[in-house]
């Protein structure tokens, strides 16, 4: 694998000027518009409203954006490797292993017709020449470092069978099974009771730092995001409207330095300690996205 | 199981009874005297109330007596015995061959969808479903027989055959082989081939339709994309993922496809001069030979409720929710 010096000095994701464009019938749909940031080992949100275009740049740097939909970027670079001059085949070869994601419910992610233990050595076996038995065990210390309790007991339930939390667990072992060096985590609690949320957080958290792994948290939660990330992208309309550390989203005197849309999203969170009559509705200007 | 067979029966006895037919006359004809009719009628039994008559007529089958045929003048079981293997092995083999293209073309269409490939195969799909059957046999027959002279023209074997086998199963290339004859396996397959493709082309647009739609709304589910995400090759998330779980909604296709041709292919019977199942029905029901449309329909329903029950039982093997 990698030295060690190698790791520290290009950025785990370079990117500059992504668009992802949908080409309809009825025109040009732009997902995502010219968006630049680079990704190092660290927890960077992306927070957004629907159709921001956050979902959209996480399957773009997977390389899985849908039929008609079309990618284009000045710069992608995972670790100093350019990701727009490589074949379907390598970017194929490079998920799972060097870049994974956890999705949103594991009500619909998870195979239903395949047990959970399979679909996790399933993800190790494509990456590594394992026979079965090997990754049978490897799945079952996955699932214990996602602290489910039984590991050979849920190893063979299907996915019905198994609540959210533990999905969700089940999914967080699948993708990181094979350690890789990037996370994208879609919405990954949005599905989930808020009980069990922090749970999901704690264990993903501990696996990121534990692993020195770069992690692209997608939520549309600013209250989520700003305690759990270290840096934060607010994006609107595929554009990055500002990028700022995460603390800053809380702190009042911070407030004048704010994007007017940044402004917008934190006045539409209620406050338990200061009762509202009225939630203001956001205004956006169509000259952010000139 | 045991009610929808009760309902079976209770449905075809009373469907008999409704018929605008006069069961008298077709075992007498019309020209009989008043005493020779009422004589036959004490013997069909008409005289006693209608829920007695079904008591019987339960009796009967249970014991395995469908009656006799006016018509051929045999026991109806005999006859079905010799109809439905006719018609058995023309409907496998249909089915056989439209889920063996049917599939891989759904298949096929599904992973292009929008591109040429899907658009053959719904032209394809497209004709096979319109172009009417009796035209094809027609033009099969004229093309393949007729011309070319690469099958054998209409019936089950060619007469220089027909003593050499004798009925064990009833469907004639299974007996041949039994018997060692490979000559007249050969030439029943040459019969068979023809007829079945013929189905086959119409389960072949059914099924790869359907295939193709059950194949895309799979791909459309979110665990396929957190296959593709953990790297899994394409062929194998198609293959592997998403067909593994269309497959109970596509056994229950097959199987009713199936179903279909077991009710006996009326016209396609006709055109190849096939003694199967749907000829026997309609001949009969023309002849108000009531026994043996009876017994024919309970036949049919009763292949409906097993292969039912079998794909059933695929289902449950296939998901483990419905286990």
């Amino acid at each position: 694998m990698q030295t060690l010096a190698n790791k520290a000095e290009a950025p785990l994701l370079d990117i500059d000027n992504l668009k992802v464009d949908f080409h309809t019938p009825t025109g040009i749909v732009q997902a995502v518009r010219g968006l630049s940031f680079t990704l190092g080992r660290e927890r960077l949100g992306i927070v957004g409203e629907s159709g921001s275009g956050k979902s959209m740049t996480g399957r773009a740097i997977l390389d899985l954006i849908p039929h008609p939909g079309v990618v284009g970027a000045d710069r992608m670079l995972f670790r100093g490797q350019d990701l727009m001059s490589m074949d379907r085949k390598a970017r194929r070869k490079l998920r799972g292993r060097h870049i994974s994601m956890v999705m949103q419910d594991p009500k619909f992610s998870l195979n239903p017709v395949q047990t959970v233990g399979s679909q996790i050595a399933e993800a190790y076996r494509i990456h590594h020449k394992a026979g079965s038995r090997e990754a049978r065990e490897r799945s079952l210390a996955m699932l214990e470092q996602v602290q489910i309790r039984e590991p050979a007991r849920v190893y063979d339930l299907y996915p019905h069978e198994v609540s959210g939390g533990m999905g969700q667990r089940v999914m967080i072992a699948m993708m990181l099974i094979a350690e890789p060096e990037i996370l994208i985590a879609d919405e990954p609690t949005s599905a989930l009771d808020v009980t069990v949320q922090l749970q999901i957080l704690k264990i993903l958290d501990d696996l990121v730092s534990q692993r020195g792994m770069g992690l692209i948290f997608i939520s549309h939660d600013l209250h989520l995001v700003q305690s759990f990330c270290d840096r934060v992208i607010v994006m609107y309309g595929g554009k990055v409207m500002e990028t700022l550390p995460a603390a800053e989203l809380a702190d009042e005197s911070a407030r004048s330095r704010r994007h007017p849309y940044t402004l917008g999203l934190l006045n539409c969170l209620p406050d338990l300690d200061r009762p509202r009559e009225k939630l203001p509705t956001l205004n956006r200007d169509p000259a952010w996205l000139a | 199981m045991a009610i929808t067979i009760f309902g079976l029966l209770l449905v075809t006895f009373l469907i008999a009874r409704v018929m605008p037919i006069d069961p008298v006359l077709a075992v007498v004809g019309d020209r009989a005297p008043a005493d020779v009719y009422e004589k036959a009628r004490l013997d069909l039994g008409l005289d006693k109330p209608l829920w007695t008559q079904f008591a019987i007529y339960i009796a009967k089958v249970f014991t395995g007596d469908l009656g006799t045929s006016v018509l051929t003048a045999q026991k109806v079981t005999d006859d079905i015995k010799t109809v439905f293997p006719a018609t058995l092995e023309l409907a496998t083999l249909g089915t056989l061959i439209g889920a063996v293209f049917g599939v891989p073309f759904g298949i096929f269409a599904a992973t292009h969808q929008g591109r040429w490939p899907d658009q053959v195969a719904r032209i394809v799909g497209l004709l096979g479903y319109s172009i009417p059957v009796f035209w094809l046999g027609l033009m099969g027959l004229l093309l393949f027989y007729a011309k070319l002279g690469w099958v054998a023209g209409p019936g089950r074997l060619s007469i220089a055959y027909q003593d050499f086998v004798d009925p064990i199963t009833g469907i004639v290339m299974l007996d041949a082989a039994l018997q060692g004859e490979w000559d007249a396996v050969r030439d029943a397959f040459s019969h068979l081939i023809l007829p079945a493709s013929v189905l086959g082309i119409l389960s072949i647009a059914y099924i790869s339709r359907m295939t193709r739609s059950f194949l895309i709304n799979e791909l459309q589910q979110q665990y396929v994309i957190a296959a593709r995400v953990k790297g899994v090759p394409e062929w194998r998330v198609v293959w592997g993922h998403a067909l593994r779980n269309a497959v109970v909604p596509l056994v229950t296709v097959i199987a009713l496809s199936y179903m279909h041709l077991l009710e006996g292919s009326v016209l396609t019977e006709t055109i190849f001069a096939w003694p199967g199942l749907g000829r026997y029905i309609t001949n009969s029901l023309l002849n108000a030979d009531m026994n043996a449309v009876l017994g024919g329909t309970l036949v049919v329903g009763a292949v409906f409720i097993a292969v039912n029950l079998f794909s059933d039982i695929i289902g449950r093997l296939a998901d483990p929710r419905a286990r």
